[in-house]
């Protein structure tokens, strides 16, 4: 519940006297306030700073640091405050989020600190309101790369029980890590280089012998080259398949870009040495060749630059597209003018529209070659508008679009962001909504059990356990259960057992119960006792899985399946008496229950149950339903099982 | 807003063209701003503690802790219904309380402004907590005459009813049928209908609710919330 309505939760509970004559079932009793204290202003020196509030504000937060009873180790005696010796400019922020119900993030902040701060106070930082959110995420995530890089830097010293195959692919992706990686490093780096050179080479004419003309480096000196390339090849082989073996994942290593363009670079060599030297393939053999340019891509494995480069425009893809399409837009309206304008004139260079795409773009990008120009009067009027909205078209927006590309990336990501907290926000919200039904499931189970075990004669250990819901809360869970009072229809006459209460139940049950009325296709139950067992047979199978270490001894229950095991069950065996078992819904009954086995003079030993503190009482929305209590049962032949979804 | 938007643009087009109505525009102006007043944050100062401890049971210093806790949740010192449903539906986590929100939001705006003042607050809290029982059951009789014509009819109770089972959602055992909010209903008249004649007046409703153990037993519940 949040911290502003739990001040009109008074206005809540006197308005439900709205339901009183509706309700045909007497209501349960409120809970009273053990002591009642006058709300009272407490001091809070932070280094030297006092801040002072009410007392109610800061219990809001049961589970904080100044809403619980931990702030009692900071009391300071003589001066009559409580003393911290923490910061008091990020103190500010906690004490308004009392105040408010908000958590704000100032901006000049140090992250760490704050988290610290936050750290110290009990306050988690996932509720931090939405107007601080995205800016609270952003400096984290910073300071995490950070210290990230920072770990990098650090990560020289060799892990033990590496195994050789690690240690290799270690090598491969740190170079400086150890001398092997950087002599294999630098060598494959040369001879990438080599090789890019051998093939720029390879084309210029050198030398000529008298009786022929120029003719390139390659066809002369082939016998050279062709070992070159070979050695180059070999080096880059044995690369690939060394990273092969090293990788981790060699499917995604096979799948990765790089491994690709190495694959790419020397595919043309083997293809090469299979293929013979005939006519007909020979000139796809010459375009295969053209890959080879390709290895200079291998230059990225050690250029950081490069992959950043090749990172910004896969994001910025989209929109480069888009400037293309404009562009081809622009070029194929002006293509279509000029043609027809130019169709009239002798000679025309624009012999057809694709013919007049050159045109056009060299002048868009006013490039201006000059090997087509219109010779029309009309031609040279759309020429000189085409190259003058060829300046605006392409000039002018193209800082814009920078800049508009920077801002439409950034606000995606803001937007992406904005829903994934949206998500998260809509989960806490359901979180802490389930977590409020729950603590009051959990808390009615306890209330119900404290009648039993007061039936049971137990001892008061053993119920104080049960009392650690704070007033605030046993008074919402006494207005929920007056709500479901108020919908209980009544008997006439009234008969015993007690009639169904209408109940809150999570929603696990609710969808069993659903599931199970489709299967039985039944109206009305009837509330015996036999049936009313049969109906909790019905537990989530999922959890069932989870938990059936606990039951080894439910009982069977007619009707339902007998697959599904009795989850939320209390059993109370007798040493005389074959094992009864009595449903989660019909705890109601068990006051009667108990009593009519008291009647009968069965023993009822008490086992020693312990019920941890529900997680819905804590604004932390861990998201996991209540824990399933530990149970520790006395020896004999007496055992109270207690399990709770 | 939008017309404001409309009416600005009209006096920029006007200044492009010069000498052309410009005193309608300026008028115009005139009226967008005091629309733009009026939207701006209502303000609401109860009267003074004296007057509401003399008009309310409460104590100073209860009427004190209550004032406090409400302008901390509405700090322009009055609550919409918007924000009383918010509100009111925070401690119903399962259900929809937005109905009976509704309704309950017309049972304590006793001048029927839209708005629910403090001092609407405080006198309706003085009469559930601190009224005699003729005086709560006339609150309640007050909530569920919708119309405020003297008589509960059924489709007025029906209203209710379907509002308050709705605040329970339907995660709930045994499962809620259908005709239930009804079958409530016809309980509901067959005990406190005397005459039969399809109404429940207040008097009927008094009588009926005196006689009843359970529910007297029940108004005197939330003597101590404050």
């Amino acid at each position: 519940m949040a911290a502003g309505v739990a001040a009109w939760l008074p206005f809540a509970r006197a308005a439900a006297i709205g339901w009183m004559p509706v309700a045909n079932l007497p209501m349960p009793v409120a809970p009273t306030e053990k002591n009642k204290r006058q709300d009272e202003l407490i001091v809070l020196n932070v280094s030297g700073r006092r801040f002072q509030t009410w007392r109610n504000t800061l219990d809001r937060y049961p589970d904080t640091l100044l809403g619980s009873s931990e702030k009692e180790f900071f009391y300071d005696e003589e001066t009559k405050e409580y003393f911290f010796d923490r910061d008091p400019d990020v103190f500010r922020s906690i004490l308004n989020f009392y105040r408010t119900g908000k958590l704000h993030y100032p901006r000049y902040e140090c992250i760490s600190s704050y988290d610290e701060e936050l750290a110290f106070f009990g306050i988690i930082p996932e509720i931090i309101g939405d107007c601080c959110y995205e800016e609270y995420k952003d400096r984290k995530r910073e300071n995490a790369e950070r210290l990230m890089d920072d770990q990098e830097d650090n990560k020289d010293s060799k892990l033990p029980n590496m195994t050789f195959r690690e240690t290799m692919w270690r090598a491969f992706e740190n170079p400086h890590t150890s001398t092997m990686a950087l002599v294999f490093y630098y060598v494959t780096g040369f001879f990438i280089a080599v090789s890019v050179i051998t093939n720029v080479v390879e084309t210029v004419p050198c030398g000529s012998s008298p009786n022929q003309k120029d003719v390139p480096c390659g066809e002369r000196y082939t016998v050279a080259f062709f070992c070159m390339d070979t050695a180059c090849v070999m080096i880059f082989t044995v690369e690939y398949l060394l990273r092969l073996f090293a990788a981790p994942s060699r499917y995604r290593f096979m799948r990765s870009v790089m491994s690709i363009i190495d694959v790419v670079a020397i595919l043309p060599y083997y293809i090469g040495l299979v293929m013979t030297n005939n006519e007909d393939v020979s000139g796809a053999f010459v375009t295969l060749r053209v890959f080879r340019v390709f290895r200079i891509f291998k230059f990225s494995r050690h250029s950081q630059g490069l992959r950043i480069l090749g990172y910004t425009l896969k994001s910025c893809a989209s929109e480069l597209g888009f400037l293309l399409f404009s562009l081809t837009m622009a070029i194929i309206i002006f293509a279509t003018v000029m043609f027809y304008a130019e169709k009239g004139s002798t000679s025309s260079k624009f012999t057809s529209i694709p013919a007049s795409f050159w045109y056009t773009i060299v002048t868009m990008t006013t490039l201006g070659y000059g090997d087509m120009v219109p010779k029309t009067i009309a031609g040279k009027i759309f020429g000189s508008i085409c190259s003058l909205s060829g300046v605006l078209v392409i000039a002018l927006p193209v800082p814009v679009i920078v800049s508009n590309f920077s801002r439409i990336y950034h606000q995606n990501q803001r937007a992406d962001k904005r829903r994934a907290q949206k998500k998260a926000r809509l989960a806490r919200i359901r979180i802490s909504k389930t977590g409020t039904s729950n603590a009051f499931l959990h808390s009615k189970r306890n209330g119900l059990l404290n009648e039993a075990l007061d039936l049971t004669g137990s001892t008061e250990d053993e119920r104080h356990h049960n009392k650690t819901t704070s007033l605030l809360e046993s008074q919402h869970h006494h207005l929920l259960h007056c709500l479901e009072k108020t919908t209980t229809p009544s008997q006439h006459p009234p008969s015993f057992p007690l009639p169904q209460n209408h109940e809150f139940v999570d929603e696990h049950l609710y969808e069993q119960n659903c599931l199970e009325g489709a299967l039985q296709n039944y109206t009305s139950r009837s509330p015996s006792l036999s049936s009313s067992g049969g109906l909790t047979g019905t537990c989530c199978s999922r959890r069932s899985r989870r938990k059936s270490a606990h039951l080894p001894n439910s009982a069977m229950s007619p009707g339902p399946p007998h697959g599904l095991q009795e989850l939320s069950a209390v059993h109370i065996h007798r040493s005389d008496r074959p094992p009864l078992s009595t449903s989660r819904s019909s705890l109601n009954l068990m006051p009667d229950e108990a009593m009519r086995l008291n009647c009968k003079s069965g023993q009822i030993t008490t086992a020693i149950i312990s019920i941890p503190t529900p997680p819905g009482t804590t604004p932390e929305g861990d998201g996991h339903g209540p824990p399933s209590p530990s149970v520790q049962t006395t020896a004999g032949s007496s055992v109270v099982k207690v399990s709770a979804l | 807003h939008d017309s404001s938007n409309k009416r600005g643009l009209k006096a920029q087009l006007r200044k492009l063209i010069p000498c052309s109505g410009g005193r309608r525009a300026s008028a115009r102006t005139q009226n967008s701003v005091e629309d733009e007043l009026e939207l701006s944050a209502v303000r609401h100062r109860p009267e003074g503690l004296e007057q509401l401890e003399a008009q309310t049971r409460f104590t100073r210093k209860e009427l004190q802790v209550l004032y406090r806790g409400f302008k901390n949740e509405c700090p322009s010192g009055v609550v919409n219904e918007d924000t009383f449903k918010d509100i009111y539906s925070q401690f119903f986590p399962q259900g929809d309380a937005s109905t009976y929100a509704h309704f309950l939001f017309n049972a304590f705006d006793t001048d029927h402004n839209g708005s629910v003042s403090f001092e609407d607050f405080v006198m309706g809290l003085s009469i559930l907590l601190r009224g005699s029982v003729q005086e709560k059951l006339n609150w309640a009789f007050n909530l569920y005459d919708i119309n405020k014509d003297g008589y509960i009819t059924k489709e007025e109770m029906l209203d209710i009813m379907k509002a308050i089972y709705d605040m329970m959602g339907k995660c709930t055992y045994p499962i809620l049928k259908e005709e239930a909010p009804r079958q409530h209903v016809e309980i509901f008249f067959q005990k406190m209908d005397k005459n039969k004649d399809g109404v429940v007046t207040i008097d009927e409703f008094i009588d009926c609710c005196q006689n009843d153990e359970n529910i007297m037993r029940s108004m005197q519940l939330f003597e101590n919330v404050i």
